[in-house]
Order: structure tokens, then C-alpha cells, then sequence
């Protein structure tokens, strides 16, 4: 097991939407405040700070974690994907075109944590039906939307992934 | 003539390809929204993705953990000498350099930016730690020593009320700040004279719209000009603008507020950062460096703002035919522990629609205004109109069933006809326009009523209960400024000034190369504005949405902007739209009248269109308006005289309908007035309390809508709103005045999976009075969706509804009532337990209306352990009459889950048995022991029971009090559905469906 100081400040190296990426943190600097304050990285909002909101959701490895409950440190050596790294250059992917063309966002301060979620979930699951989208969707909080048109921005995604694959 | 519409971005959407007719309409379609690609990329400019300016300090507050105490000392030398902490400023420091607010009403309940030598509310700050990060000052809060000397605290606004309940403000010399009756018509004679007199108490309660991000505050004091530079994710008014500016002792120009280009939401609550505003601008000037604050969920939803809790009892008098002659309200408003401007707002906002959609020639209002040892209240969506309809739609609905008339029917007997409008209500709106029976026909023939009722007929038949709700509202938009002046005498009125209008403001400008910018005053945060505006403006210049340029981002110092600026009371889309409107028609006036000469031809003759100024009589004589811009610009002396110089134009526009109030206290409280009409039908399962939406329509008319899909966006973003106040959320307090919402699981706004489906109606009468034709409807769905889904509880239960959210737990509190016991219970001796912890003994008993044979194997049945136990998870055969049960308990804010092991023993068939269990989890342990006893009785089976119960561990310190309350409450719940007793009520339905539940099992 690794001891970190508390008082201390500790190198974090790792890989950021593909890029390598290298900062220092408290052990206590959570990876929401890395991010975005320590890398610049202001895509990952902060919604709740305890786990709920779903607003800071971004991947560690592949796999879906809240980054308000996770320590900057803990991501050392890891990849890390933020919402930043989800659009191929200037083009939007499939899931943000289909996000803009159901006006699934309004404030857009929840969407970034949402489209991550949802990113795993189309890898994942391309046979997910609405009840399973909205299961996942329940992960987090919009105030804005009522989620209609981010239920409907998914399913259009999904059958459209199916149809390209043949699936 | 068929044209592409070009679009810089991508070529997905639908309306981008082709338009046919010469003159191509953007207002009234849906567009991509030119807000989207950033927001989308996470490249969206939020308060707290702004750069930090160099040397920002960090801000933390202290807050208060008691509801209502006076400050005997704060002690904070061990924290100023934390490294990193720089300042740290009280209480007593802040009244050093800032007033307290100014307020509408004038009483002496002075409030300042942190509390001054006592706390009325759990989380009003204390003191604001500035240090080198937010880590390092919430370090320092915890080190910071306050004595406190505690004082009763009031809760619930009828105490509060009360002559003999301690006074928060004891200077003001009452808890009640204010209070005005009003009478419109003839109230009294016509209560005298009324067929029915129909009567109900409500109230509605303390919940909040939380946007995802919470408030950002960013201060820089510049001491050589004596001003504060402030960004902040305000919303508006920018009546608070002035506050502020007074507070802190300085003119407006010395007081720049920016706002960043995206907000994260706010639904009004943004409105209530300005109190920090004020105290981050003193913790700057006095640390002598710009200084940030970031909210964080607890303080949001402990300590920013909520919606006014309310009590009304509301009466209405009918004749014999179901016409609502007169209404009475008395209506007692809990603004928590200050009068926060701009309250008490939220009471009048609705003053002149207090008659709602319908024809009511009298009218009494009583409005009192109290203060509690809560949150202070402020701006949230609807404001003001989820109060008055509760009550009002209530109303209707018991007058109804009082005359034995269709809820739907007696709402259409009462409607402003067509032929009315515009119609002048007694207390004085003017209902511009719409056709409001039309609108209702239209939805129950488009949403199939029909169907609707034929469906609860089928459930109602099958023995459930199923029921259907209805609304008829008025939705408000774009306040009248002088609406808040009602709470003053007409004397006093006349003496402080009239407030009337709603300017709001826009700027239109063609640069050199002919691009066009557009900046309003409206701040917006995530409706869509900037896309709007660009199809409106695109519209009157004729040129193409993509080509514009909107800023939403304000800054006072140097964009117009007004006393009424802001984004609230829906006025973007008459009001600010509509002034954006008037100055591109301006400036279309001057290109043309520059086009003209160009062309040759006269002004009159001259359209713009597609992005060419056109000679109507010969479309070939033509020049691109990007031209002209530029030669405005670069040969001002070749551009007609009476063109003006420049090209950029601010329209401020304001309704000449928005008087101040007149000297009857009639008011035209706001510009416009859209009409609402839903309906709904729930499905509430006795068992456990659940309400089920099983369809919901709602039928809007806005007037002229600008943007379809951004139309339907602010509707279901509204319905999202109400369907959350109606059966989800609510800042609770305890009567002691503890807080116990704090975190997103324990105020529960709703989720994906809690959303029902919504079918949306559209009627579009358009607006005589804003320049757009539209009217608000954001709001609507706010005021009309908690008390239709009321209504149809109601409907569905049997009795009436007079609170919200319908939680399960409060469904089967209404549901459930005592059933007479037999006069000789069966005596179970004491049970014993060892051991340490917070001991519980109880009993209790109920009446179930089977055999004692069928009761016994019910309780014998595994698979109705998961009914029989609240918020239970799972449950698992584990050995002969051993289970093992997974279920969630929670006190207040604290709820966790357990596994506990369950076993029967002694058992006597018929008779009785033992249960007795062991629960662990994360937040303690529980053991303990029951006993059941059955006996045959005339109405079937009488179950008696006993239990012991030994707790420790977290949950046992959260207080015996609440402790207590929730066991006893969960354990009387269990034997309550073992019994059926919980179930077994009026409501036929249900004792049918619990009579086919036990004979099914036998
Ligand atoms: S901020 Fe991480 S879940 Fe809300
Ligand atoms: S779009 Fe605003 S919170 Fe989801």
C-alpha cells in the first residue's frame, strides 16, 4: 500500500483524453479540483461534491467514476477521458449531434457528466432498451430537461450504431 | 423562388435545407441552438471556468448549526493563524463597511451579508474565512470558536403568528412584517348571498429548483477608483443592483456586476447570490485581493434561497348553478428568517390574476407576511403562482363535488369566455388574450379524456385506485415593476412615487465587414436565448440566424441595461425579444433608407431579404446589406442624412398597460397572460404509497411561439419542476428549526426513470401587447402541475389533499386511518432484552377483516415478506422460518441500509407467534424481540402485538427524539401491513383489493 503525506505535495502523471498529462496535489485535492483547476480542464463540472449529481462523471480506465469522490492522486498512472476528449477534432460524435438535434441539453452544466455515462452505455449495451437508458440516466440530475430529449438522443444512437454494425 | 439556407456548423437539422417563398421567416421554427457545440465539447464558460485573476484568494463561510441564537463572542485567533489563512471577517466587521439591504417593506428586521449578534436560520453565515484555497479556509471554519446562547425557535409560520411566540426581530415588534386586506366587487354580500359556501386550509411547502451549479461569486475591490468589480452568476432583477450598490455604500457606477457568458441554471434562484455579492466585495476590499467563492450543495440547499412555504384558507362562494361568485383568501406567507428583496414579492406577484382563468366579479384577500427560523425566500419558477393555485384549484375541485358537478364542467361554466377578451379581472390584470374554452375542448378531445375516464372506470372496477386531476391556470409573464407597491396604502403609494413598466433592453449592431452582434440585458442560463435572438433579429434584417452574434454576458458598466433587466417573471421572449425586435427594425429602417439611394429607387420600394437589400418592383436591382453596413462605416458622408450615423441601435421597451397600481389597489401585475389547462391520471398503490402518472396532458396557450422545440424544452423543463414539488421535494425541517435536506439524497428532485411520459398541446392567441406576440410559458407547468396531480390524488383516494410533495409515506398517512379497536386486548407481558443501547419498548393492535386462519398464513407467506416491509430491497428464504431481508431506514437526512436476519419461532398456528431479528449497517445495529397474538373478533381478526427493540451505533446519536419516532412509526407500518389494518380504509377499491389479496392466499 502506498502512504502519501497529508501536508505534502505529490506528482500526478497521467493520460488525459490521450494526452500525457503531469501535476502535483495534496493527497486530500479531489480530481474534480485537479482537473479543473490544477490541468484546466473545466468540462468536468461540480454539481454536489457528494456522489449524487452525476455532474463530475468522467472515465478512469474505462470505466465510469464520479471524480468529486476520487483523489487526484488515485488517478496516478491511470487513463483518465473527460468530455473534452469526446469530439473527433471539430466534429461532434454521434451522441453530442443527436444530444443538440433532441435539445437534450439546456444549461448544458449537467450534459458533460451525462455524456460520459452515456458514452460506456453505447459501447457497452448496444441493445439497451429505454427502461435500461433511463436507469443509467437516473445516475444523475438534470434540472432542466426533465431528460425527454436525452432519452430520445439515445435510443437514436443506439439503432443507429446497430444499423452501421449490422447488429 | 427555393434557396439553401447556409449554416457554419454541421448539416444535420432539418430546417436547414430548404425554403421556398420569397420572404423566409425564421421566428416561429426550431433551430439548432447556437449554444450547443460548446456546451456540448465541455467548452462551455461557466462563473467557475472563468481564469482566476492573479493572486484570487479563496472564500469559505461559517455558518450558523443552531436555527436561532444569539452570538455571545466569536473567538477566530486560532484560525488566522492557520498558514493560508489571510482574513477573516465577522459579523460586526461587515456592518463596518456595508448597510444593511434595503427591503420593501419598512419595518426593523435589518438583514446584512453575514448575521449581526444573533442567527435566525441553520446556515445563515456567520463569518467568511479568506485563505489560500477553499481547503485550507474550510480548515479554519473548524477551528473558529462561537458561543452561542440559544433562543426558542419557530418553525411553522401559525406559531410564528401568534402574539406570544418569540419574536425573530424583536425591534420589528412582531413576527408578522406585514399585512394587507384587500376587497375587489362585493365579496361580502356575495358570500351572503351564495347558494354554496365551499372551504379548505392548504399549504404549500418549502421546496426549491437547484440548479446543478450552485452560486459563483467573484470580487476584486480597485481602491484608486474606489470601485468593486464583481462576476457572478446573477440572474436578475437588476431592482437588486441598487440594493447592493446601497449596501455597500457607493453609487451604482461603482458597483460593476458581470455576468459570465453560460449559467448553470437557475429558475430564479440565482436571484439570492446578491447577498454574497455584498459580503465577497467587503472580504475583497478588506483582504486586498479579489477573492472567490464557490457554493457547495449543502450551503445551497441548506442556506441560498427556497420558495415561500404558505398557508391559505381559501374560500369560494357559488350559486346554484356552479358560478363562482366571490372568493375569500387569507393567505399567511412564511419568509423565513428575513424580508430578503425583493420579498415579499412572491405573495403579490400574482395579485391581479388572483381570480385565476375564470370570471369572479368579487374578491377578499387577506395577505399576511411572517418571518420563521428558516431560509429566506426569494425568486423560484412559478413563484408565487404553485401557492395560489393549490389553493384555488383545490377549491374548485371541492366545489364540485360539493354541487355534484363534473370537476371539468364546473371549471368551464366559470372560464373567461372568448367574446370577454381582453378581460379586466377585479383585482385588475388584463387577460390579453386567448380562447380559453377552446383550448380546454381541444385537449380533451386531442389528449382523449374520454379514454382517460374509461380507464379509471376499468381500475376503479379492478379495485384500485385510480383518479383524474384537473388545472386551469393563468401563467403571468413579464412583471409590472410596480406590482410590488400593492403592499402599500394607496396614501403611501402616492407618497414614496410611482414604480410601474418592465423596460427591457437590446442592441443591435452592423460592424465594418457587416457582421451583426446583438447584446441584451437578460442573462440568461440555458434557455436558448442567444438562438432566439438570432432569429429574431435575422427576421427583421433579413439576413441569415448563423450570421449573427449574440451575447448574453452583461456587464453594467458599460452594456444598457435597467432596473427591470435580468431573466425572471418569463420575459424574455415578449419583453426582451420583442425589444431586440424593435431595434433591428431600426436599423432595417436605416439600411434601407441607405439602400434606397444606392439602388435608386424609393425607400418605400426597398426589401431586405436573404441577405440582399432588393428593389421590391425589380428584384434584379439588388446589393448585399453587408455593403451597405460597411459603407456606413467606411463613407459616412455618402449615406443619406436622415439614415443617421452608425449603425447600432438600443431599444428599450416597456408595455404602456403597466401602470402602477390605482388608488383601489388594482393592479396589472403583469404584461401578459397565457393560459394553461392540464389534466392527468394517477394510479396510487395502497401498498405502498406510490403515485403512478399514468398519463399526463398539458394544453398551453403562450401566444406566438418564437421557437418550437425550445417552446416544448421550457415546458417539459417546467413540468420536471411541478411533477418534482408535487410528489418529491421538500426542505424539511424539524420543530426545532434543524435542517434536514442537506445533500441530493435527501432532497430528491427526479430522475429519468421518475419522469412520465407529457403530451404537450399548443394554442397560439397572440399577444396584443409585446412586440413578439409571445407570452411566458416557462413558469406555467410550475403553478398548474403540483395541484393537478393534487387533484387527481385526491380523486384517486377519496379524500382531500391539502399538503405536498405526496410522498409514499404521506400517502399512507392519508390513506391509513385507526380502526376501532375491540374493548379487551390480549396483554403481552413486557419483553426482555440485554444489552447496550437506546431501548424501545411498544405496542399496539389492528383489525383485519379475514379469518385468523387466512392472517396466519399471509404472515407465513415468504413472499409477502417484500409488501409487508418498508422499503424493503430484497428478501431470501434462509433455513425453515428464517429470513434474510435487505430494507433501507432513515431519519431525516441520514439513511442507510441494513441486512437483517429474521426469525419465527414459537409458533401456534392460528394463534401467534414470535418474531425476533437482528439488523447491522453501515450506520449501526439494531436486535429485537416481538410478539403476535391473533384472536377471532367480529370484524375478523384482531392482531395484537409487542416488541423490544436495542439500538446503537450512528443512528442511535442522531437524537432520541427523531429516533423514536421514526422506529415507532417504521414498526407500527410493519404490523400495520401485516394486519392489513394499514390498508383496510374507506376507499372500497382498496379493502376490495385487500379482501382478493387474502383470498387469493387462502
Ligand atoms: S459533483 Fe460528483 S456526483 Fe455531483
Ligand atoms: S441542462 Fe441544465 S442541468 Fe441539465
Amino acid at each position: 500500500m502506498l502512504y502519501l503525506s497529508a501536508d505534502g505535495r505529490h506528482p500526478v502523471r497521467f493520460t488525459l483524453n490521450g494526452r500525457y498529462v503531469e501535476g502535483e496535489a495534496e493527497p486530500r485535492l479531489l480530481l474534480t479540483d485537479f482537473l479543473r483547476h490544477e490541468i484546466g480542464a473545466t468540462g468536468t463540472h461540480v454539481g454536489c461534491e457528494h456522489g449524487v449529481c452525476g455532474a463530475c462523471t468522467v472515465r478512469v480506465d474505462g470505466l465510469v467514476v464520479r471524480a468529486c469522490l476520487v483523489y487526484a492522486v488515485q488517478v496516478d498512472g491511470c487513463r483518465v477521458d473527460t468530455i473534452e476528449g469526446m469530439a473527433d477534432g471539430d466534429e461532434l460524435n454521434d451522441l453530442q449531434l443527436a444530444f443538440q438535434r433532441h435539445h437534450a441539453l439546456q444549461c448544458g452544466f449537467c450534459t458533460p457528466g451525462i455524456l460520459m455515462s452515456l458514452s460506456q452505455l453505447v459501447e457497452e449495451e448496444p441493445h439497451a432498451d429505454g427502461s435500461r437508458v433511463r436507469e443509467v440516466l437516473s445516475g444523475h440530475l438534470c434540472r432542466c430537461t426533465g431528460y425527454y430529449g436525452m432519452v430520445a438522443a439515445v435510443m437514436e444512437v443506439l439503432a443507429a450504431r446497430r444499423k452501421a454494425k449490422n447488429v | 423562388m427555393i434557396y439553401r439556407l447556409i449554416f457554419s456548423s454541421d448539416h444535420l437539422h432539418p430546417t436547414r435545407l430548404i425554403v421556398s417563398n420569397a420572404r423566409m421567416e425564421h421566428v416561429g421554427r426550431s433551430f439548432e441552438r447556437v449554444e450547443d457545440p460548446a456546451l456540448l465539447r465541455g467548452a462551455g464558460r461557466f462563473a467557475d471556468d472563468l481564469a482566476e485573476p492573479p493572486g484570487c484568494l479563496h472564500a469559505a463561510f461559517l455558518r450558523a448549526p443552531v436555527a436561532h441564537a444569539e452570538i455571545k463572542s466569536i473567538d477566530t485567533k486560532n484560525a488566522l493563524a492557520l498558514p493560508g489563512v489571510t482574513a477573516i471577517i465577522t459579523g460586526s466587521e461587515l456592518a463596518q463597511h456595508t448597510a444593511p439591504f434595503l427591503s420593501g417593506v419598512k419595518v426593523n428586521a435589518p438583514q446584512y451579508a453575514l448575521a449581526i449578534e444573533r442567527v435566525r436560520h441553520v446556515g445563515e453565515p456567520v463569518a467568511i474565512v479568506v485563505a489560500r484555497d477553499r481547503y485550507v479556509a474550510e480548515d479554519a471554519l473548524e477551528i473558529i470558536q462561537v458561543d452561542y446562547a440559544s433562543l426558542d425557535p419557530v418553525v411553522d409560520p401559525e406559531v410564528a403568528a401568534e402574539p406570544t411566540t418569540q419574536l425573530l426581530h424583536p425591534d420589528a415588534g412582531s413576527n408578522v412584517l406585514h399585512e394587507r386586506r384587500f376587497k375587489y366587487g362585493d365579496p361580502d354580500q356575495a358570500f351572503a348571498e351564495a347558494a354554496h359556501v365551499v372551504k379548505t386550509t392548504v399549504r404549500y411547502p418549502r421546496n426549491s429548483c437547484t440548479p446543478i451549479e450552485a452560486f459563483v461569486v467573484l470580487a476584486t475591490y480597485h481602491p484608486g477608483e474606489n470601485v468593486f468589480e464583481v462576476t457572478a452568476n446573477f440572474q436578475g432583477p437588476y431592482t437588486l443592483h441598487p440594493v447592493m450598490a446601497r449596501a455597500l455604500g457607493l453609487p451604482g457606477n461603482r458597483l460593476r456586476l458581470k455576468t459570465p457568458p453560460d449559467s448553470g441554471g437557475s429558475f430564479g434562484t440565482k436571484q439570492a447570490v446578491f447577498n454574497n455579492i455584498v459580503g465577497l466585495a467587503v472580504a475583497a476590499k478588506v483582504s486586498r485581493r479579489p477573492v472567490k467563492w464557490v457554493e457547495d450543495r449543502l450551503e445551497h440547499l441548506a442556506a441560498s434561497t427556497s420558495a415561500t412555504n404558505r398557508v391559505t384558507t381559501i374560500q369560494a362562494a357559488l350559486d346554484a348553478d356552479g358560478h363562482i361568485t366571490a372568493l375569500d383568501y387569507d393567505q399567511l406567507e412564511d419568509c423565513g428568517a428575513y424580508l430578503r428583496a425583493p420579498e415579499p414579492a412572491t405573495i403579490y406577484r400574482m395579485h391581479g390574476n388572483m381570480t385565476g382563468a375564470y370570471t369572479i366579479e368579487n374578491l377578499a384577500i387577506r395577505n399576511r407576511v411572517v418571518v420563521t427560523n428558516k431560509t429566506p425566500t426569494g425568486l423560484m419558477r412559478g413563484f408565487g403562482g404553485p401557492q395560489v393555485y393549490f389553493a384555488l384549484e383545490r377549491v374548485v375541485d371541492l366545489a364540485a363535488a360539493r354541487l355534484g358537478i363534473d370537476p371539468l364542467e364546473i371549471r368551464r361554466r366559470n372560464l373567461v369566455p372568448p367574446n370577454a377578451m381582453p378581460h379586466s379581472t377585479a383585482p385588475g390584470a388584463v387577460l390579453d388574450s386567448g380562447n380559453y374554452l377552446g383550448t380546454v375542448d381541444r385537449a380533451e378531445h386531442e389528449g382523449d379524456l374520454a379514454e382517460l375516464r374509461a380507464r379509471r372506470a376499468q381500475a376503479r372496477a379492478d379495485g384500485r385506485l385510480y383518479g383524474i386531476g384537473h388545472a386551469c391556470i393563468i401563467e403571468p409573464s413579464i412583471s409590472n415593476m410596480g406590482y410590488i407597491t400593492t403592499l402599500l396604502t394607496p396614501q403611501e403609494r402616492a407618497r414614496s412615487g410611482a414604480k410601474n413598466g418592465a423596460l427591457a433592453t437590446a442592441s443591435v449592431n452592423f460592424d465594418p465587414s457587416g457582421a451583426v452582434t446583438v447584446q441584451v440585458s437578460s442573462v440568461p442560463q440555458g434557455q436558448g436565448h442567444r438562438t432566439v435572438l438570432a432569429q429574431v433579429v435575422a427576421d427583421e434584417l433579413g439576413i441569415y440566424p448563423s450570421t449573427i452574434v449574440t451575447a448574453t454576458d452583461h456587464d453594467t458598466l458599460k452594456d444598457p441595461w435597467s432596473i427591470a433587466s435580468g431573466n425572471y417573471s418569463s420575459r424574455f421572449a415578449g419583453a426582451v425579444a420583442g425589444a431586440a425586435k424593435l431595434a433591428a427594425a431600426r436599423i432595417a429602417e436605416r439600411l434601407k433608407s441607405i439602400a434606397a439611394s444606392d439602388l435608386n429607387v424609393p425607400l418605400s420600394d426597398v426589401e431586405l431579404t436573404d441577405g440582399m437589400a432588393r428593389a421590391v418592383s425589380n428584384p434584379d436591382n439588388a446589393i448585399p446589406i453587408e455593403r451597405i453596413a460597411a459603407k456606413a462605416h467606411w463613407s459616412p458622408l455618402s449615406v443619406p442624412l436622415d439614415a443617421g450615423a452608425g449603425l447600432r441601435e438600443t431599444a428599450f421597451w416597456t408595455a404602456p398597460e403597466l401602470s402602477e397600481p390605482d388608488t383601489h389597489d388594482r393592479v396589472n401585475s403583469s404584461g401578459a397572460y397565457g393560459f394553461i389547462f392540464d389534466f392527468c391520471g394517477v394510479e396510487v398503490d395502497p401498498l405502498d404509497g406510490a403515485v403512478r402518472i399514468d398519463k399526463y396532458v398539458t394544453a398551453h396557450d403562450a401566444g406566438r411561439i418564437l421557437n418550437p422545440t425550445l417552446a416544448d424544452g421550457q415546458i417539459r423543463g417546467g413540468f420536471a419542476h411541478g411533477f418534482g414539488a408535487a410528489l418529491l421535494e421538500e426542505l424539511t425541517y424539524t420543530p426545532d428549526g434543524a435542517f434536514l435536506a442537506g445533500t441530493f439524497s435527501d432532497y430528491c428532485p427526479p430522475y429519468a426513470s421518475d419522469m412520465p411520459e407529457l403530451k404537450i398541446l399548443h394554442d397560439q392567441s397572440p399577444s396584443p401587447v409585446t412586440p413578439t406576440g409571445a407570452k411566458g410559458l416557462g413558469e406555467g407547468n410550475c403553478m398548474s402541475t403540483p395541484v393537478c396531480i393534487a387533484n387527481a390524488v385526491a380523486d384517486a383516494v377519496g379524500c382531500p389533499v391539502n399538503t405536498l410533495p405526496l410522498t409514499r409515506e404521506r400517502i399512507l398517512k392519508l390513506i391509513s386511518i385507526e380502526e376501532p379497536v375491540d374493548p379487551k386486548p390480549t396483554r403481552i407481558p413486557p419483553l426482555e432484552l440485554l444489552g447496550d443501547g437506546h431501548a424501545l419498548r411498544g405496542e399496539g393492535s389492528a383489525t383485519v377483516p379475514a379469518s385468523p386462519e387466512k392472517v396466519w398464513e399471509t404472515i407465513l407467506d415468504p413472499d409477502h415478506l417484500p409488501a409487508i416491509i418498508p422499503f424493503c430491497h430484497a428478501v431470501e428464504h434462509d433455513g425453515e422460518h428464517t429470513y434474510r431481508v435487505e430494507a433501507s431506514f432513515g431519519i431525516g437526512p441520514i439513511r442507510g441500509r441494513f441486512q437483517a436476519q429474521l426469525l419465527l419461532s414459537n409458533l401456534d398456528p392460528g394463534k401467534g407467534l414470535c418474531l425476533n431479528g437482528d439488523a447491522t449497517g453501515a450506520l449501526g445495529c439494531a436486535t429485537g424481540r416481538s410478539e403476535i397474538r391473533l384472536t377471532k373478533c367480529e370484524k375478523g381478526t384482531r392482531v395484537d402485538y409487542a416488541y423490544a427493540l436495542l439500538i446503537s451505533g450512528k443512528i442511535a446519536s442522531v437524537g432520541g427524539r427523531l429516533l423514536e419516532g421514526a422506529v415507532r412509526g417504521q414498526i407500527a407500518e410493519i404490523f400495520g401491513r401485516i394486519a392489513g389494518a394499514n390498508t383496510t380504509k374507506t376507499a372500497s377499491g382498496l379493502r376490495a383489493r385487500l379482501a382478493g389479496w387474502l383470498r387469493v392466499k387462502s
